[in-house]
């Protein structure tokens, strides 16, 4: 019941293996970090209430999608408010474009104390 | 203070942690509460029903009922809308009728119109008074809470809070699941807090207050959100009152903390158990083995027994 991003699973994968190697110098400090490897779509996973990956830092233009697989519904908010998904019922996504460099924080609004960051810099 | 043969420990901070264990199972009816000479206490739904009518003049009672989450069909409770009917249903069969019940929120689990609906078919068949607060689960529509003010927000302020007063008792329904910062709690906001100071300012300190929102208004635990990051100064505008008791919801299991004259307590869902902080990795449903949900639910009665000092937990299971 993914709505928005019929290739996660095998991008979920790929951020699994993540590519250290490549990590931009700007974002050697951030940890955790996994990178999107040239590709435009990264996925989240929101697992017992956690995002996972909380910290990754992405090329501008990427997607990133967020999947919910917890039995309660979650949402992923920006925390100066620049996306804001609609509640997410079990296995429920949302996609957002990050065009702008820079670094989002954002939470659960249901949850505030679940919250990640995506960092983004220049592709 | 009263205590039973069954009387749990306490630890410290006044939390019995067997209870907690015993309570996780689950099993949620409503609570009920019965005012006398300013104390409130409650027993289980269940307990409840099985107490001889009073030959004396009956107390006043109300009733609190709590995360309801019409909707929800997981695995740790595929109907919820069942296990609420069957709720409902021990409240119609008790032998003293309350005044009213109060709902701390949660009730529905998406905020779509078909649970609202549906939820108050079957809160409709109580047949007394309701009085809601919202929890985060009622404000997921478009108007983020919109459709949540137009049901249950009459008379209301701000985005959903009000006062009433009862018997004597005043009642504050506050609203403290709006506008959650990142990384943060339960919110009140500045707004509420200043409405809540004005609104207790005429009362004398001798009245009883009873104070019922979702989330709790203590820090249960920080690291699952269960708490409210300005309840602490809610509750600095309640400490010159000698009778306050605090109902929340949320955790979905009865804890209890008494902080001197403020009994602070929680109601457990109609829906499905969540698990005590610390025993796994995340708040989510608890599933319980096939069969037990409603086992549990007779089993895990709790009352709250009030007297001349603090209240009390105290587990008592109904089976064996």
């Amino acid at each position: 019941m993914i709505k928005v991003c019929p290739a996660t699973i095998a991008v979920a994968i790929l951020v699994a293996v993540g590519a250290p190697g490549v990590a931009p110098a700007s974002a050697a400090d951030a940890l955790p970090t996994a990178l999107s490897a040239g590709i435009g779509t990264v996925a989240v996973r929101i697992d017992n209430f956690t995002f996972t990956p909380t910290d990754i830092t992405v090329t501008a233009g990427t997607t990133v999608t967020w999947t919910n697989g917890d039995d309660i519904p979650h949402t992923v908010v920006a925390s100066d408010r620049s996306f804001r998904s609609p509640v997410l019922d079990t296995d429920e996504g949302f996609s957002f474009t990050f065009t702008a460099i820079g670094t989002f924080e954002y939470f659960c609004s249901l949850h505030p104390h679940m919250v990640g960051i995506i960092r983004v810099v220049a592709s | 203070m009263r205590h039973h043969d069954d009387d749990p420990k306490l630890d410290a901070d006044g939390i019995a942690r067997r209870g907690f264990l015993e309570c996780m199972a689950w099993a949620g009816t409503g609570v009920l509460w019965s005012i006398g000479g300013g104390l409130p206490s409650s027993l289980g739904l269940t307990r409840a029903l099985a107490a001889e009518a009073p030959t004396g003049a009956a107390p006043f009672t109300f009733l609190q009922i709590s995360d309801s989450h019409v909707g929800f069909d997981k695995p740790a409770n595929p109907d919820a809308t069942a296990t609420l009917r069957e709720a409902v249903g021990r409240i119609a069969g008790l032998p003293v009728k309350p005044s009213f019940v109060i709902h701390t929120g949660d009730i529905s689990h998406l905020s779509k119109d078909k649970e609202f609906d549906d939820a108050d078919q079957i809160l409709r068949e109580v047949g007394l008074p309701m009085f809601f607060v919202p929890g985060e689960h009622d404000l997921l529509d478009e108007g983020r809470g919109k459709s949540y003010l137009a049901r249950y927000g009459k008379g209301s302020r701000g985005a959903g809070w009000y006062s009433f007063d009862q018997n004597g008792v005043h009642f504050v329904g506050l609203v403290n699941v709006v506008d959650l910062k990142a990384g943060g709690l339960g919110n009140l906001g500045a707004d509420q807090i200043a409405w809540l100071e004005r609104d207790l300012a005429g009362l004398p300190s001798s009245t009883p207050i009873v104070v019922f929102a979702h989330i709790p208004l203590w820090t249960v635990a920080a690291e699952w959100g269960w708490g409210t990051a300005d309840g602490a100064q809610a509750l600095g505008h309640l400490k010159r009152f000698g009778s306050v008791t605090v109902l929340n919801g949320h955790i979905h299991q009865v804890m209890q903390k008494i902080e001197g004259n403020v009994t602070f307590h929680t109601a457990r869902s109609t829906a499905f158990p969540q698990p005590v902080p610390g025993t796994a990795p995340s708040p989510g449903p608890l599933k319980v083995p096939a069969g037990e949900l409603r086992k549990l639910l007779g089993i895990a009665t709790v009352d709250v027994v009030s007297g001349d000092g603090p209240l009390a937990i105290v587990d008592r299971p109904l089976a064996g």
